[in-house]
């Protein structure tokens, strides 16, 4: 296993290094001089030149990287331009929304699609399972930002129950709680859907197997034998997709962020997209990429640590 | 044997269903080119807001727009983005998988890291970050989404077509003195190419919601340009006034997206009855 550790170890850092190259060179051939943006129209040549010195953009491009990652690794992750304020408080501030939003989200699709996956498994072939199927095929066509205007419409202009979008701060917990509530299920229920169908497959896979004729035989009843030996040899594959799902999140709470006018991560990268904020945009991505390579890591080790086939040498 | 059973096709119902709603999106989008009820980027405000009627069958947006005619000028968009995206996807992955399946070693090692690598990001992050430095339109969403289905189909051009190189024809092919291009185009792309249509058709269905959303942000179709997303943007405006406006885009994209998935699921099992077989 430490071997196993130490080699995947490796390969996160060499991921994430990669990760930094391609969207430092994505967003450094950038159209559009930041300083003209920063300063307008009408600035003179000069002046542009100048606010480019004091940023750094008249640098070499390697340069320019080393103090970027050197700067991250510090902490410093520098200056937006259109904010005019730290880009790392700023960033930590939109996580405070969206971090919570995705685990939300996660956890109202891993209840959700597992329990559906498992009931449909369970009943395969019959009308429950067909009626889950259909339900998920629905769930996986359905945009998300769409499903939360429908969302907004039942809840916020028909019945009046919660306000239509806003977010009021964590001073108020259980206001700001009640407000993601609406944006977790929009956002989850597409991955609920997903999950719901691999869920199945896998499971259904597990209990055509060998050891469970035999766990029958044993005298273990079916529902028992479904539970001990069945879903945990089921759970690789989910485990595996929950991890790439959580990635689909981050990139959908964007969307749904927009739609709820939650002022999360993805929200200040859409902002800072048009106000050509280039760094907060660069940082942004970098994060995400961050977490979504971070979580595949920490997936390969929990299905390693499920399945010791994984870690074996490879023959 | 019951007549009827014996000849019943293989894809079922999804098969069925899928290609329906899909004819019906390529015809809307074919009928949209020479003919829409009014042009659909024509605003008249004295209408605006319109309840469906027989001279409005779904009523106007809040410029007067006729939406019906929307509708079907925004199924062009989607189509195009789909094939166009799909395309780009086809050509660079197609070539890449050969290429590992062939080559193997470092090369097969590089395009594969590289495709997991790409694989992790989703589709709407590449579209952002890319639309973010090329600009919004059309055109650089589709790019941005095409980027995105390059790993897709080398991966899966990499696995199915190492499964059928790894046959006997095609060891007698090798044998028999055929070089790489004459056994990829006689025995592997003949052979992968059921995998290649099903994996399309889905790509198909993620693209449409990937330019939807791009739309819907700003970052895709730009006016006078509709587009579903662009029309669901518009209608969030008036959600007060007309929730109506946001349903009929987004029910477009659903019965899109639904129908090319199930198609692509039909397709499976008429095409490979083993997959069926699994369940």
């Amino acid at each position: 296993m430490l071997a196993y550790v130490l080699q995947r170890i490796i390969l996160f850092a060499a991921t994430l290094l990669i990760a930094s190259l391609i969207v430092f060179a994505v967003m450094d051939i950038l159209p559009g001089d930041a300083a003209q943006t920063i300063l307008g129209p009408t600035a003179t040549p000069e002046a542009v030149a100048a606010l480019s010195h004091k940023l750094g953009l008249d640098q070499p491009a390697p340069i320019r990287y080393a103090r970027w990652i050197g700067g991250a690794l510090r902490g410093d992750l520098g200056l937006s331009y259109a904010y005019g304020s730290p880009i790392g408080p700023l960033i930590a501030s939109s996580l405070a929304v969206s971090a919570p939003l995705a685990l939300m989200a996660m956890a109202f699709a891993a209840a959700v699609g597992l329990a559906a996956g498992v009931y449909a498994a369970d009943r395969r072939g019959r009308a429950g399972d067909a009626i889950v199927m259909g339900a998920s095929q629905i769930g996986i066509a359905t945009p998300n930002f769409w499903l939360a205007i429908l969302l907004v419409i039942l809840f916020a202009v028909t019945l009046r129950l919660v306000p239509a979008g806003g977010f009021p701060g964590w001073q108020e917990p259980a206001r700001a709680l009640g407000a993601l509530i609406l944006p977790a299920v929009a956002l989850g229920a597409v991955q609920a859907a997903i999950l719901t169908r691999v869920t199945r497959s896998a499971l259904i896979e597990a209990l055509n197997e060998d050891f469970m004729r035999t766990a029958r035989a044993k005298g273990v009843s079916r529902r028992a034998a479904l539970w001990r030996h069945a879903l945990p040899n089921a759970l690789t594959p989910i485990l595996t997709i929950m991890g790439l799902q959580f990635a689909n999140l981050i990139a959908g709470a964007i969307v749904v962020e927009n739609v709820f006018v939650l002022p999360g991560l993805g929200r200040l990268m859409l902002q800072s997209i048009s106000n050509r904020d280039t760094l907060v945009v660069e940082n942004g991505v970098m994060l995400l990429a961050v977490i979504v390579i971070g979580l595949n890591f920490v997936v390969d080790l929990a299905c390693a640590a499920i399945d010791p086939r994984l870690r074996a040498p490879a023959a | 044997m019951n007549f009827a059973l014996r000849f019943r096709p293989r894809g079922g119902a999804s098969l069925w269903v899928g290609a329906i709603l899909v004819v019906a999106l390529v015809l809307a989008a074919a009928s949209s080119l020479v003919w829409t009820p009014y042009p659909p980027a024509a605003i008249d405000v004295a209408h605006r807001l319109a309840p469906p009627s027989a001279a409005h069958w779904f009523g106007t947006d809040n410029l007067g727009r006729d939406v019906a005619s929307q509708i079907l000028a925004g199924s062009r968009v989607s189509i195009l983005v789909g094939v166009i995206a799909v395309g780009i996807g086809l050509a660079f992955g197609v070539l890449l998988g050969l290429l590992a399946a062939f080559a193997k070693g470092l090369i097969e090692d590089g395009i594969m890291k590289f495709s997991d690598f790409v694989f992790a990001f989703p589709a709407l992050l590449t579209a952002i970050m890319l639309t973010s430095t090329l600009g919004p339109g059309v055109v650089n969403a589709i790019i941005a989404i095409g980027v995105y289905n390059v790993p897709v189909i080398a991966k899966l051009t990499r696995a199915t077509a190492n499964s059928v190189l790894s046959r006997e024809y095609a060891l007698a092919a090798r044998a028999a003195g055929r070089g790489p291009v004459a056994i990829a185009f006689d025995h592997v792309l003949p052979n992968i190419a059921p995998a290649l249509i099903v994996q399309a058709t889905i790509q198909f269905a993620i693209a449409i919601l990937a330019e939807a959303a791009l739309s819907y942000l700003g970052l895709g179709a730009q006016p006078p340009q509709t587009s579903w997303g662009k029309m669901l943007a518009d209608a969030q405006n008036v959600l007060y006034n007309a929730p109506r406006l946001a349903l009929y885009p987004g029910a477009a994209i659903a019965l899109s997206v639904l129908g090319l998935n199930l198609l692509g699921d039909g397709l499976r099992d008429a095409l490979d009855p083993k997959l069926k077989a699994r369940g």
